[in-house]
């Protein structure tokens, strides 16, 4: 239960980040993780709750107390143990999660001093595939049933390793030619390196699950057809159609939806791509959304050196601590928080609502706007136009739903939301799941990997029907 | 226990008793009337003991015996009558209808004639039914004598003789008849009669004829009032004042036994008497009824009764070897009976008394000049003149005080027990036969398990939890892991985890009926020793009856078992029956198993064998083990239904029990000892892995086991039993959520009153976790359980991230909107998988109820709400105050909780707010109880359980007695505070009486509660608590409790309230004690739902303690006894104090959104008033729409039964209780006090006192303190002498400014809670007997004492000092445990010690003058240090001796004081550890000497806080 009362006796660490100075030259990773020593302390501030409400806040329901515990012991080996337990990729949310577990450790109802519970599950997951301790865990027996997974995001993933694990034979269609979804093409280096992807691949493949790069379902293979070949079809291809911004201007070149250019900026950097197709350089950047995907363009802008980046957010500005009248501990608090991005540089403002993109020769030059009451419905504080540069205008708004063109194919049926039907993974279609943003709606990849894994029980469960298979592969997947 | 279906929830098995009780006894033997007179004179003094029913003329039982009178008979029945000891008297209760009466009467006519002896006719006894209360006379039988005479050689073949006629007639006639006696020595006259009233009803008793030379007479307390004439005693031997704990064990072994019984002095008269024990009797007439078997097969009345009872005799070195042989060796025929009991006996020419080993029954005796002894249990009983008394004295523990009138003195206990125990060369036999298991040659190893640990663990249903959680701390510490905050888990029986079976019993446990034991400071009487082999005719003794295996500990290493299984001796065979079942036969493999065991174990026994083993280690891929219980139990009860169970020891060897409680069970339920393999393998991983540094496999083991052993030993003495025999297959359990079926087969006679599960589930259950081991890779993990911590995919819990969220966003905004998000949670939680309340619903009129606002307002129910007793020290000082803010806004009621308070809070604050509490607690540690507590309280509780651990003491370690705590407290700070188990003022029913009289005394204004813990039989001790006068009674939950406590007890011991208020409410109103009694319940009580399921049930008033806290900020961290809690709530760490942000209106707006919704409740329900809720157990039905408890067999039937009452019965309090202080003595003490009170003009008086003059001294200090404070007057103000036997509790709470000397002698508890005035007790002046020589004061002396001075002109009985913390007291020796829990004060013993001084002795300092150089071997020295005294200390030891000569004119201190240098040197100095260091941290804190109390002021203690 890590060391009794070193709570009060040690302080928070915050995760330590290359300076900004320096990462906007490079596109590494710019979060590193304490060393040992500091670490373990940090282990040792967790008080192994009761109720441990960090347990709770963690979509994926991690072990949080008990493998803080461990690594306060020193005990790396069977911290990894623990979580794997719930979390298929720890790397992928050790760098990428907004640790909702954070906010609702105990300790933070001391405002600022959850345990570092992220960068701990992190340091685990590390020094896991540094030790070696990560191989491929192949099943002992095959159930002789096939499932196909429609999406290699972190979903798709989860949901492919653990239905391999428990037998079954696992394709996964990816239509992009890496896998990894969001993860590979969405998410910048710095914040994720491409080699971490890859190596997780690697493990599920050599764990027997197949991995059919370049094949859109839909278009390559017709998804009935899919559906007809396995004995069951995950739908994980996340929520991928953008929200878009009704302005007049929106048609003017230099105007993108984020993951455009993204897409372009990691193709780049991994080297498949020569010149981006869209790009920032010396030019003026808006970026119009404040979520991670905007801060994601603000922060690859600053490596494409752009004249200037602007970010801008159509709400108010949060208050600067938690407001305990709105959002409560152990809830999410709507707070300020200033993103790695910013740090790095740029402007950033609230309460904004665009007005109109405005440009020459079919080129975007300025952005309109005005600012608003910074709460619904957004009524525009008259006197507060005002016209900026813009060169380039990204678009990081969200996402509205998922792609529909497998789901006509298939039928099944959706919600007011646009997402896929699935109250328990299972579509309206016989034999059809689905799982991640695709069924939920955009969200955090925390929950797309409990979602792949919770779909896995489901199709398992499926699959076993009339208890064809025994316990033991629901068993496997259970965990 | 009853074999007629039981609607309710109660069960006549569950009554108690407790009484007064006294002998008178003529020396000479000469038989007199007087003797009778004596006794019948004694018993009515006694009367306050006894209890009275909802009629109060009707008492619950009173009698006496005597020997036959033979000029009585002889003058009535004339010539016809043979010679004295050749005819006997038999007192039957006969059928009052004639035709029934006749047929009753020509059966026992029938037997006389069988058994060939001579009817010489009928008497009808003369009764008059003036003297009978109303119940009582309609009920009454009639009452004959039958007069038998002897055809036979000698008086012991007639006693014979009339045994086997008795039991034919009683056989014959079932309950038509009932014989209390038939003998030709003794007569016993008994009824369902106040003491008083015996001789009026009989006119017999006061006819001069009526001659005998001794008289046993009895008056008994019921804890109800459920009318029967044949309960009353004495019995045909004994009279009882106690409780015989292992009642279910000794039955069950008796019946066992009766298969091979064999004297040649009965022949085959033997079997007409079988069964010996009488089903449905009561514990004192299931006692008599084998010690009259063995007294008739031969053994003297001492010898049977000391092997009934022994005393504790393993490693004391004040016993002979003989003595000691003989305990050993009767160990081996017989279980002790174990309890808290004082036993007087006789068989017309020796009397006696005895008390078990405890020691925990008062009894006081004298003998007189002119021949007469006299014991009672009080002293004072009757008049005599000083000048006539020769010697006085006590009952002691395990002694036997013997009156032999054929020798015509009092025979002393150790001539008694050498005459005893010499008898045979028990000692040599013992010696010679009885093999040790750490003298049997060395087994081979087992083979390795060829099944990897991972998957046997999977298979045994291992979690991570208990790894870590339980094992994993089990070896470190060598103690079982503590835990805090309550279960809010489901009952076994609705969780979908299916648990194992051991989850289904809850330990029961000794509230008020009967003490539990510290076994820790009190091990002296414990014992784990254990013995194997096969017992053999208990009527008869030889060498082999000596041939048992014996085991000193239960929990078997590896080796160990080996050691059994491969036993190789000419008397011991062992065999080993595999307990698993084929995994192919599925579910139905389960039954057909245990047929197998059980076949199995017959033919084993058949074979010779006498250790049997039972052993799952067959376990594997292809085969399922039984539940080890399961096994167990089955195979001891089917060996007991076949009468073979002697034959042999059962051993389990099981992967898995693990903990404390699983092995409990199987101990519980018939196994002498248990090999926990894969517990001790799964150590070994422990070890391997590195999770347990420093320590070897075999250490770990090694303190895996004595914690275990510790924990058993805790365990066992909840329900205070001390040895492993007697706890072994006694059965302490209830079963919740077991099926009748399955329980009655499997686990017969063990109370289970909701239904539940059978066979096939469990087998389901194992077979589920055989799926979870294999087929599975051998490193697959252990599954997560959160039981211990709520975890996501865990056992459910009540308190988890939503509800808890969810509430303190309800109240921090005020948000009616989330308080009932957060109801509907919990409700629905609540129905789906967690409490019986779940299980209800409510049956809406289809008229739909009436308008809300004609339902009464909430800010009246409120005010029926309280918070719960959580004391200052378990909680910080601002949740405390904040706790008490709230209620006292809304008019409801907070706690102290058992660490007293702060008296300025007992003003208002300036905003006018108050952080007073109303209910103070009056715990077993009494920290903090003075005078001054007790006048500032609304309500005085007496917890006599806690549901976090009921039967459980607590501590609170030195380095958390802060200043203000120590202040608080009234102790010293630095040093650790231990709470008792027991009260040690509450052995018994009446004992409670005397509390509830003390506490009256001490604030006259103030109602008074009991707060008792629900398990099966509290509804009858909640009747005992209404009939000992309290106005208010607790009936608390399992489920609740803050407090920290080992793992075990939060989850095992108790069950929920939802039982424990019906069966409450349904005894209460049966026995018309409902009206005068408020009931209230608490345990996990969380919305306006809960809290009106609870007033249907029967509840007036609702407590609550988590669900405050958790508007305070509590967010179950569940480390409340680490003093981390970040929230700032357990803590008394000053840095997370600041962090508290709970708000009074946190509070109030909870319980008002409670109040609210049950409102809502109440006006669908068309319930105006909440009072008209209470016990309209109609309006609540089983909810039909949850399919899953049903499909488990649950039912509720019983539950939701109402009392069988008449309709009109009132189901609420309607009235207050009798007034009680009418005629106290202190009335008078007050009025001659007036002008003393008035303006402190010091006044002088002497008056008498009678030993029913109670609680001498309460009244008058609660005056002085009223006017005065805690200060009370000036020293000497008040002045009394009092002559003559004083009654319990004399100078009780005595206040600063009051002097009592008192002149003659006292009974128990002189000086309770002592608060700064003086006693002195010294002898008549005219004594015929040297007063260091003799008994001045009883048990329990200056209990809780806080302040002043007492001295003692004589020795006093067991635990002087007990708990003291500021008084100073002289006293010229003591009994047993002296000084024990001390925390503060100053005791000087001037004379010898009993065993067991100082034991928990933390703080204060004893002098003992210890002139024979012994003392050292009777100190428990575990807490303290022995010293020389110091120069600084003998000036204030000096001081009391010459105080002590000054006030008593003891002719001990003179001669002290007279050598006084040379008397220095003899005195040792007892001085505890933390008190010696707290001194050292402390130097501005001097060692009391008995000053008057004080109080730390404000600001100091803002400043300590700091």
């Amino acid at each position: 239960m890590g060391e009794l009362g070193a709570f009060m006796k040690l302080n928070r660490a915050e995760t330590p980040e290359r300076p900004p100075a320096e990462r906007v030259h490079d596109h590494r990773e710019f979060v590193t993780t304490l060393p040992l020593v500091q670490l373990r302390e940090q282990g040792a501030r967790c008080m192994e709750c009761g109720v441990p409400f960090c347990h709770s806040g963690c979509p994926l329901g991690n072990l949080i107390p008990d493998w803080n515990d461990l690594v306060y012991r020193d005990r790396f080996r069977e911290a990894l143990d623990q979580l794997h337990r719930t979390n298929n990729f720890p790397e992928f949310t050790g760098r990428l999660c907004p640790a909702p577990c954070e906010a609702a450790c105990v300790l933070e109802i001391d405002e600022g001093n959850a345990v570092t519970i992220k960068q701990i599950e992190l340091s685990i997951v590390n020094r896991a595939w540094e030790e070696g301790w990560i191989v491929p865990q192949p099943p002992a027996e095959r159930s002789g049933r096939t499932v196909a997974v429609v999406g290699s995001g972190p979903a798709g993933l989860a949901c492919a390793q653990q239905l391999n694990r428990a037998g079954h034979l696992v394709t996964v269609f990816e239509r992009d030619e890496a896998g990894g979804g969001l993860l590979r093409f969405g998410v910048p280096d710095f914040k994720i390196e491409k080699q971490v992807v890859e190596r997780r691949l690697q493990q599920l493949c050599a764990e027997g699950v197949e991995l059919r790069l370049g094949v859109e379902v839909g278009i390559d293979v017709d998804a009935n057809e899919l559906a007809a070949e396995y004995d069951a079809v995950v739908l994980a291809t996340g929520s991928r159609v953008p929200r878009d911004l009704p302005v007049p201007g929106r048609e003017l070149g230099g105007v993108h939806f984020a993951m455009e250019y993204l897409y372009g900026q990691n193709r780049v950097v991994a080297g498949t791509l020569a010149v981006p197709p869209v790009t920032a350089a010396g030019k003026h950047v808006i970026v119009i959304g404040g979520g991670d995907t905007g801060a994601d363009c603000v922060a690859s802008a600053h490596r494409e050196q752009a004249a200037s980046v602007t970010q801008i957010e159509l709400l108010g500005e949060p208050p600067p601590s938690r407001p305990d009248d709105l959002t409560p501990w152990p809830l999410w608090p709507m707070k300020l928080r200033t993103s790695y991005a910013l740090k790095e540089g740029g402007e950033r403002s609230f309460a904004i609502s665009t007005t109109e993109l405005s440009g020459l020769f079919g080129r975007v030059e300025q952005i309109h706007w005005c600012r608003n009451t910074g709460v619904p419905p957004f009524d525009p504080v008259a006197g507060t136009e005002e016209a900026h540069p813009a060169q380039l205008v990204l678009l990081a708004m969200g996402f509205v739903g998922p792609e529909t063109r497998v789901l006509d194919q298939l039928g099944v049926e959706r919600n007011p939301r646009g997402s896929i039907e699935a109250a328990a993974f299972a579509t309206s279609v016989p034999g059809v799941f689905a799982a991640g943003d695709a069924r939920r709606g955009q969200s955090l990849i925390v929950w797309a990997i409990d979602e792949g894994r919770r779909c896995a029980r489901a199709v398992d469960t499926w699959l076993a029907g009339d208890g064809a298979h025994a316990a033991a592969p629901a068993a496997a997947t259970a965990r | 226990m009853t074999d007629r279906p039981t609607r309710t929830l109660y069960d006549p098995a569950f009554e108690h008793d407790a009484c007064g009780v006294a002998f008178v006894a003529r020396l000479s033997g000469e038989p007199t009337h007087e003797t009778v007179e004596r006794a019948l004179r004694a018993v009515a003094n006694l009367e306050h003991r006894g209890a009275q029913g909802a009629d109060p003329d009707t008492g619950d039982g009173a009698g006496i015996l005597v020997q036959i009178p033979d000029a009585f008979f002889r003058a009535q029945l004339g010539p016809r009558l043979p010679a004295a000891g050749a005819y006997a008297v038999g007192t039957c209760f006969l059928p009052d209808d004639a035709e029934r009466r006749a047929r009753v009467e020509a059966l026992v006519e029938d037997a006389v004639a069988a058994e060939a002896q001579e009817l010489i006719g009928w008497r009808d006894v003369p009764v008059d039914l003036r003297f009978a209360g109303t119940t009582a006379a309609a009920l009454v039988p009639c009452i004959r004598h039958v007069i038998v005479g002897s055809t036979c050689a000698d008086q012991d073949a007639f006693e014979r003789k009339l045994y086997v006629i008795r039991r034919l007639a009683e056989k014959a006639a079932g309950d038509e008849l009932v014989v209390p006696s038939l003998s030709s020595r003794t007569l016993v006259y008994k009824g369902m009669l106040t003491a008083p009233q015996l001789a009026g009803f009989f006119p017999d008793l006061t006819d001069p004829r009526l001659e005998s030379a001794l008289a046993l007479i009895h008056s008994r307390f019921s804890t109800n009032t459920f009318p029967s004439w044949a309960l009353a005693h004495p019995y045909r031997l004994i009279a009882h004042n106690g409780e015989i704990n292992t009642l279910r064990g000794n039955v069950n072994w008796m019946r066992a036994r009766e298969s091979q019984l064999a004297t040649e002095l009965f022949g085959d008269d033997l079997e007409k008497v079988l069964p010996v024990i009488v089903e449905g009797g009561s514990d004192t007439a299931t006692f008599d009824n084998v010690l009259e078997l063995l007294v008739l097969a031969g053994r003297s009345l001492p010898h049977a009764l000391m092997m009934m009872i022994p005393e504790a005799y393993e490693g004391r070195d004040d016993l002979s070897p003989e003595l000691k042989g003989f305990y050993a060796f009767h160990q081996c025929l017989m279980e002790a009976w174990d309890g808290p009991a004082a036993i007087s006996f006789t068989d017309g020419r020796v009397i006696g008394a005895t008390l078990d080993r405890n020691g925990l029954r008062p009894g006081r005796w004298y003998e007189t000049a002119d021949g007469w002894v006299v014991l009672a249990s009080e002293t004072g009983v009757l008049e005599e003149a000083p000048a006539n008394v020769v010697r006085k004295g006590r009952l002691q523990p395990g002694k036997l005080f013997l009156v032999d009138l054929a020798e015509h003195r009092i025979v002393p206990d150790a001539e008694v027990k050498r005459r005893v125990a010499t008898q045979q060369p028990y000692a040599a036999w013992v010696e010679s036969e009885t093999v040790r298991l750490a003298d049997l040659p060395e087994a081979p190893a087992p083979d390795a398990p060829a099944e990897p640990l991972r998957r046997r663990q999977l298979l045994f249903g291992y979690a991570q939890e208990d790894m870590k959680v339980m094992l994993a701390p089990l070896a470190l510490n060598a103690e079982e892991a503590v835990g805090s905050m309550g279960n809010d888990t489901p009952l076994a029986v609705l969780s979908r985890r299916k648990p194992l079976l051991y989850s289904y019993f809850k330990q029961m446990f000794a509230q008020v009926t009967n003490p539990p034991i510290d076994s820790i400071r009190e091990a002296v009487v414990m014992s784990v020793k254990a013995s194997v082999g096969s017992e053999r005719n208990l009527l008869d003794e030889t060498p082999e009856h000596a041939r048992q295996l014996v085991i000193d500990n239960p929990i078997l290493r590896d080796s160990e078992l080996e050691q059994l299984r491969h036993v190789r001796h000419d008397v011991f065979k062992s065999h080993t029956v595999d307990t698993t079942w084929p995994v192919e036969e599925g579910v139905d493999g389960l039954s057909v198993a245990l047929d197998r065991i059980c076949l199995h174990a017959d033919l084993a026994l058949a074979a010779g064998t006498n250790i049997l083993i039972l052993s799952d280690r067959d376990a594997g891929p292809a085969r399922v083990p039984v539940p080890s219980l399961l096994a167990t139990a089955a195979v001891h009860n089917h060996l007991v239904r076949e009468g073979t169970r002697l034959q042999t020891g059962i051993v389990v060897e099981s992967g898995e029990p693990r903990s404390v409680h699983s092995i409990a069970t199987l101990i519980g339920y018939g196994a002498a000892a248990v090999n926990p393999y894969l517990m001790l393998e799964t150590l070994a991983e422990l070890v391997e892995l590195g999770w347990l540094p420093d320590l070897t496999a075999e250490q770990a083991q090694a303190r895996a086991v004595k914690g275990i052993a510790k924990g058993l030993l805790k365990t066992m003495s909840k329900m205070g039993i001390s040895t492993i025999p007697s706890y072994c297959g006694a059965q302490i359990f209830e079963a919740v959520g077991l099926s009748e079926e399955l329980v009655e087969r499997h686990f017969t006679h063990t109370p289970s009153r909701i239904g539940g599960i059978g066979l096939r589930e469990l087998a389901e259950g194992a077979l589920a976790r055989h799926a979870r081991a294999y087929p599975g890779s051998p490193d697959e993990l252990l599954p997560v359980i959160g039981l211990y911590a709520w975890r996501r995919e865990g056992e459910h819990h009540q308190w988890n991230p939503e509800t808890i969220s969810l509430l303190q966003h309800a109240v921090r905004n005020r948000r009616p909107e989330t308080f009932e998000e957060y109801s509907r949670t919990v409700n629905a939680d609540s129905a789906r998988r967690s409490t019986l309340r779940g299980l209800m619903r409510f049956r809406f009129p289809e008229n739909g109820g009436i308008p809300l606002d004609e339902v009464e307002p909430a800010s009246e129910i409120v005010k029926r709400f309280s918070t719960g007793a959580m004391s200052l020290g378990s909680i910080s000082r601002e949740a405390h105050e904040t706790l008490a803010i709230a209620m006292n806004r809304i008019g409801g009621r907070s706690n102290t909780g058992e660490g007293g308070e702060d008296p300025v809070r007992y003003a208002p604050d300036e905003n006018g707010d108050s952080r007073r509490s109303a209910i103070k607690q009056v715990a077993s540690g009494r920290f903090g109880v003075n005078a001054y507590y007790l006048a500032n309280a609304d309500e005085l509780q007496i917890k006599m359980a806690q549901g976090a651990k009921p039967g459980e003491g607590g501590q609170l370690p030195g380095h958390k007695v802060d200043r203000y705590i120590a202040s608080v407290r009234l102790t010293t700070p630095g040093v650790g505070l231990i709470s008792p188990p027991p009260h040690h003022d509450i052995y018994s029913i009446e004992d409670l009486k005397q509390l509830i009289y003390d506490l009256r005394c001490g604030n006259p204004d103030a109602r008074v509660s009991v707060k008792l813990v629900a398990e099966v039989g509290v509804g009858t001790v909640a009747a005992g608590v209404a009939k000992a006068g309290a106005d208010h009674v607790l009936i608390s939950g399992h489920e609740g409790g803050t407090g920290a406590s080992p793992v075990s007890s939060i989850l095992h011991a108790g069950i929920p309230w939802e039982l424990g208020l019906a069966e409450t409410q349904q005894t209460l109103v049966l026995n018309d004690l409902r009206s005068r009694i408020w009931v209230q319940t608490d345990g996990q009580l969380k919305t306006g739902r809960d809290v009106v399921v609870a007033a249907l049930l029967g509840a007036d008033e609702m407590g609550f303690a988590t669900a405050p806290l958790i508007a305070t900020g509590c967010v179950m961290m569940r480390a409340c006894h680490l003093n981390t809690c970040p929230v700032g709530i357990a803590t008394q760490d000053p840095e997370l104090r600041k962090r508290f942000a709970g708000k009074p209106e946190h509070v109030v707006e909870f319980f008002f959104f409670v109040a609210e919704e049950a409102r809502q409740i109440m006006a669908r329900l068309g319930v105006a008033r909440f009072e008209d809720l209470v016990g309209r157990v109609d309006l609540l039905d089983g909810d039909d729409a949850i399919a899953e408890w049903r499909e488990r067999g649950v039912d509720l039937s019983r539950l939701l039964a109402r009392a069988e009452a008449p309709p009109d019965a009132p189901l609420r309090r309607t009235r207050a209780q009798a007034p009680s202080l009418g005629d106290a003595l202190d009335w008078k003490l007050v009025d001659k006090a007036r002008t003393a009170i008035a303006d402190g003009t010091p006044v002088q008086a002497e008056l008498a006192i009678a030993n029913t003059n109670r609680t001498v001294g309460g009244i008058l200090s609660n005056a002085v303190t009223r006017a005065h404070g805690a200060a009370g007057l000036p020293p000497g103000t008040i002045r009394f002498t009092l002559r003559g036997s004083a009654g319990q509790s004399f100078g009780a709470w005595l206040a600063p400014g009051i002097e009592l000397t008192l002149v003659g002698d006292a009974n128990d508890y002189v000086g309770k809670g002592l608060s700064g005035g003086v006693l002195a007790l010294r002898p008549p002046e005219d004594a015929g007997f040297r007063a260091e020589e003799n008994v001045i004061a009883g048990n329990t002396i200056l209990y809780g004492a806080t302040a002043g001075r007492a001295f003692f002109r004589g020795v006093a009985g067991e635990r002087f000092a007990v708990r003291n913390s500021g008084a100073s007291a002289v006293v010229e020796g003591v009994g047993d445990h002296g000084c024990e829990y001390m925390t503060g004060g100053v005791t000087v013993v001037l004379g010898r010690t009993g065993r067991n001084f100082a034991a928990g002795m933390s703080g204060g300092v004893a002098y003992v003058l210890d002139e024979d150089g012994t003392f050292a071997q009777r100190c428990n020295h575990e807490l303290v240090g022995l010293e020389p005294v110091g120069e600084d200390d003998a000036e204030a030891v000096r001081a009391l001796v010459e105080e002590h000569e000054r006030r008593t004119g003891s002719p001990v201190a003179a001669r002290v004081l007279a050598g006084w240098d040379a008397a220095l040197g003899l005195f040792v100095k007892v001085m505890p550890h933390d008190y010696k260091r707290a001194l050292g941290l402390h130097l501005d804190h001097p060692v009391s000497t008995g000053g008057d109390g004080f109080y730390i002021t404000e600001s100091e203690s803002t400043e300590a806080a700091a």
